[in-house]
C-alpha cells in the first residue's frame, strides 16, 4: 500500500492547552475523499493548521508521499509540494472578477514572469475548464465580491485546483451554504474525484453532507479532544458508542449534529 | 462547453487618450504658435501636464497597490534639483558675479564647485539623475521597509517622516542646493534660452507628449499580470502570500515606478517653472499629491490624470482671488470627497453614465443574456 500521509505522534499546545495530543493518521493514496468529523475544539482545523506549517508542533512526524518531511517546512514550500488548504471563509479576491481571480492562481508567479505573461491558450482552457467544473463559466466577468456565498467558495476551491494539489485541505466548505448549494457541493466533490488524482481531506460539522459524503464509501475520521477517537465507514462510526458518547450524545445518533 | 476565447476590447479608452493626445500636444502648442493661445496660458498647461505624471506615480502605489506614500514630492524634488542644478551650471559665469559657480554659492561664500554638483555639467547625466536615482532611491526604502512586512500606515509614517527630513536638510544652506530660496533664475537649457517662447513651447511638447507615454505604460503596467497582482495586494495580501507570491518584490517595484514617474514630473517641472525651492519638496505637497489623486478617482489612471489637472488649474484661479482660503477649499474638497463620492470624479461619471445606459437600456427591448467570454487580456479598464 502506498501511504499519502502519515502522522505519527503528533502534539501541539497553545500556552500548555493540548489542542493535538500524540495524534496518529494515515491517508492511502487511493483513498479519494477522507472525512474528518468532531465536536468544536476536538482539534480538526489545529491538523490542517501543523500540516501547512502554520503551527509549529511540539512532537510527531508528519510524511507526505513517504518521503517528504512536511515538519519545519514554510507555509510555501509546503503548498509547493502539493499540500493546498482552503480556510474556513472564503478568501477570494473581492475587486477582481472570477477569471483574474483565477488567472492569479495559475501560471508562474515569480515577478518578472508576471511581468511578461500573456495568457497562454492553454492556461485559459485549464481556466475554463475548472470553471466549467464549479459552475462559475457563466459568471466569469462577474466581480467576485458580487458572488454568492456559496459561488465565492467554490471560485476559492476552482483556484486551489488550478494549483493541481495532491492533497487537498477544505475546511468546512458547505459552512453558512444554503441547501441547494450544498447539494451542487457534493456533486463538486464527486466530480473532483472523477477528474483529478488529488485526494481530499476534508472537515465538516454538517452531518447530512458527511453521510452523503461518506456514503458513496469514504472513510471517516472522528477527532475528540486532540486524538483519533474512531474511524472507519460511517455507519461503523456512527455506532461507535465511544463516538455517541463523546460527541453525538446519547440517543440522538440519528439527529443533526451541533453546528 | 469552452466558450470561444477573445480579447476584451478596451479601445474606447485609447480613444479617449489619442484624442487627449492630439488635443494637448498638437493642437495646444500649435493654437500658441498661431497666437491663437497666449504663452503664459500654454506654460500653465505645461505645469499641470507634468504634475499630472507625479499624479500618475501615485495613483500606481497608492490607487492601485493600496499603499500609501506620503514623500512622493521626495521624489518629485529629486528630478526637478537635477535638471535645476544642470540648468543653474549652464547659467553660471553669466550672471551677476561672472564666477563659474552659481550666484548664490556667492551670496554663501562658497567659489568653489562642490565635487557632487560636477557632474551635473552634463544634460545625460541630469536627466539620468532626475529619473532613475528617485527610483534607486524608492526601491531602497522599499527594500528595506516591504522585505520587513512594515505595512499601513507605518509606511505612510516612515515616508513622512523621510519627506521631512528631506524638506529640512534642503532648507539648509550646507547642503549647498540654495537652501530655502532653492533653485531659481534658470537662463537656458541646452543652450535654448529659456525666455524665448518657442524654447518653452517645445518644453510643453516634451511634457505633453511625456504624459501621453507614461500614462501608456502605467495602463499597460496595471493591465499586465502584475498588475493584477499589484491589485491583489490591496485587497488581499495574505491570499496571494497562500497563492504563492513574493510579495515584497512587487511592491518594491512599483514603489520605485511611481518615484521614476514623480522624478519625471520634478524633471519637465523645473524648467518651465523656473523655480523649485524645498517648499515643494516636503510634507505637505506630498500630501495634496494625495488628494489630486483621490478628488480624480484613486485606482483610475484617468482619475489621477483628471484630479491633478482640475486642482492645479482651481488653485491658479482661486489663488489669484482668494490666496488666503485655498487651503481651506482644498481641505474641504478633500474631505467632500472622501464623504460623498470616494470613487472621485471618475467614479462619479461612471455612475452618471450607468444611471443613463439604464434608462435606455429599459426602453429596449430586453437583451439576450451575455454569452461569457473569456478575454486573452489580463486587467481591468485604467
Amino acid at each position: 500500500m502506498d501511504t499519502l500521509l502519515y502522522v505519527e505522534g503528533l502534539s501541539v499546545s497553545f500556552d500548555g492547552f493540548l489542542a493535538l495530543r500524540t495524534l496518529n493518521l494515515i491517508l492511502e493514496r487511493q483513498e479519494r475523499i477522507r472525512l474528518l468529523i468532531g465536536p468544536n475544539g476536538a482539534g480538526k482545523t489545529t491538523l490542517f493548521d501543523a500540516l501547512t506549517g502554520q503551527v509549529k508542533p511540539d512532537h510527531g512526524r508528519v510524511l507526505f508521499k513517504d518521503h517528504v518531511d512536511l515538519l519545519g517546512l514554510s507555509e510555501h514550500v509546503i503548498a509547493n509540494h502539493g499540500v493546498i488548504r482552503k480556510f474556513q471563509t472564503p478568501s477570494v479576491f473581492p475587486d477582481h472578477t472570477v477569471f483574474e481571480n483565477m488567472v492569479l492562481s495559475s501560471g508562474r508567479k515569480r515577478f518578472l514572469a508576471t511581468l511578461a505573461a500573456r495568457a497562454a491558450s492553454r492556461e485559459l482552457d485549464g481556466i475554463a475548464r475548472v470553471l466549467e467544473q464549479v459552475g462559475l463559466l457563466q459568471h466569469a466577468h462577474a466581480r467576485a465580491g458580487t458572488l454568492s456565498h456559496g459561488q465565492k467558495q467554490w471560485l476559492e476551491i476552482a483556484m486551489l485546483l488550478l494549483q493541481e494539489p495532491t492533497l487537498l485541505l477544505l475546511d468546512e466548505p458547505v459552512a453558512g451554504m444554503t441547501r441547494a448549494e450544498k447539494e451542487k457541493t457534493v456533486a463538486l466533490m464527486e466530480s473532483i474525484v472523477q477528474r483529478s488524482t488529488c485526494t481530499i481531506m476534508l472537515i465538516e460539522h454538517d452531518m447530512q453532507f458527511v453521510r452523503q459524503i461518506a456514503g458513496r464509501g469514504h472513510r471517516v475520521t472522528v477527532l475528540h479532544e486532540g486524538s483519533v477517537l474512531s474511524e472507519g465507514s460511517i455507519d461503523r462510526v456512527q455506532s461507535d458508542e465511544r463516538v455517541i458518547e463523546a460527541y453525538l450524545g446519547r440517543g440522538t445518533v440519528s439527529a443533526e449534529a451541533p453546528c | 462547453m469552452v466558450p470561444p476565447l477573445g480579447r476584451r476590447s478596451w479601445d474606447a479608452q485609447l480613444l479617449w487618450l489619442g484624442l487627449f493626445g492630439i488635443v494637448f500636444v498638437v493642437v495646444l502648442p500649435l493654437a500658441n504658435a498661431l497666437g491663437f493661445l497666449s504663452d503664459y496660458y500654454l506654460n500653465l498647461f505645461g505645469k499641470y501636464l507634468s504634475l499630472a505624471i507625479l499624479a500618475l506615480g501615485m495613483d500606481l502605489i497608492w490607487g492601485y497597490t493600496g499603499i500609501l506614500s506620503l514623500g512622493q514630492a521626495i521624489f518629485f524634488g529629486v528630478g526637478a534639483y537635477s535638471i535645476g542644478m544642470h540648468m543653474m551650471l549652464e547659467g553660471s559665469g553669466k550672471g551677476v558675479y561672472g564666477e563659474p559657480v552659481p550666484d548664490f554659492m556667492i551670496w554663501n561664500q562658497v567659489y568653489q564647485l562642490p565635487i557632487f554638483w560636477k557632474p551635473y555639467k552634463y544634460f545625460v547625466f541630469a536627466l539620468g539623475s532626475s529619473v532613475l536615482l528617485p527610483a534607486a532611491l524608492a526601491a531602497l526604502v522599499g527594500f528595506l521597509t516591504f522585505r520587513r512586512r512594515l505595512r499601513g500606515t507605518y509606511f505612510a509614517i516612515l515616508t513622512q517622516a523621510i519627506a521631512f527630513a528631506v524638506w529640512l536638510m534642503l532648507n539648509r544652506n550646507e547642503m549647498k542646493l540654495g537652501g530655502t530660496n532653492g533653485l531659481t533664475d534658470f537662463k537656458s537649457i541646452l543652450g535654448f534660452s529659456l525666455g524665448q517662447p518657442a524654447t518653452l513651447r517645445a518644453l510643453y511638447i516634451f511634457t505633453a507628449a511625456a504624459l501621453v507615454g507614461a500614462f501608456l505604460v502605467s495602463r499597460w503596467l496595471v493591465r499586465s499580470k502584475t498588475g493584477l497582482v499589484l491589485q491583489a495586494v490591496r485587497d488581499n495580501e495574505r491570499r496571494l502570500e497562500f497563492l504563492g507570491y513574493n510579495v515584497a518584490s512587487y511592491k518594491i517595484f512599483v514603489f520605485a515606478v511611481s518615484g521614476a514617474l514623480a522624478g519625471l514630473s520634478g524633471l519637465l517641472y523645473a524648467p518651465q517653472v523656473g523655480i523649485i525651492t524645498p517648499s515643494q519638496v516636503g510634507v505637505l505637497p506630498s500630501l495634496e499629491i494625495v488628494i489630486w489623486v483621490a478628488f480624480g478617482g484613486r485606482g483610475t489612471l484617468w482619475g489621477a490624470l483628471l484630479g491633478a489637472i482640475s486642482i492645479n488649474w482651481l488653485r491658479s484661479v482661486l489663488t489669484a482671488t482668494y490666496p488666503s482660503l485655498w487651503p481651506i477649499i482644498l481641505g474641504g474638497l478633500f474631505v467632500t470627497v472622501i464623504l460623498f463620492f470616494p470613487q472621485g470624479l471618475v467614479g462619479l461619471a461612471n455612475k452618471l453614465r450607468s444611471l443613463g445606459t439604464r434608462k435606455w437600456a429599459s426602453v429596449r427591448a430586453p437583451a439576450s443574456p451575455a454569452q461569457p467570454n473569456l478575454g486573452g487580456g489580463f486587467g481591468r479598464g485604467a
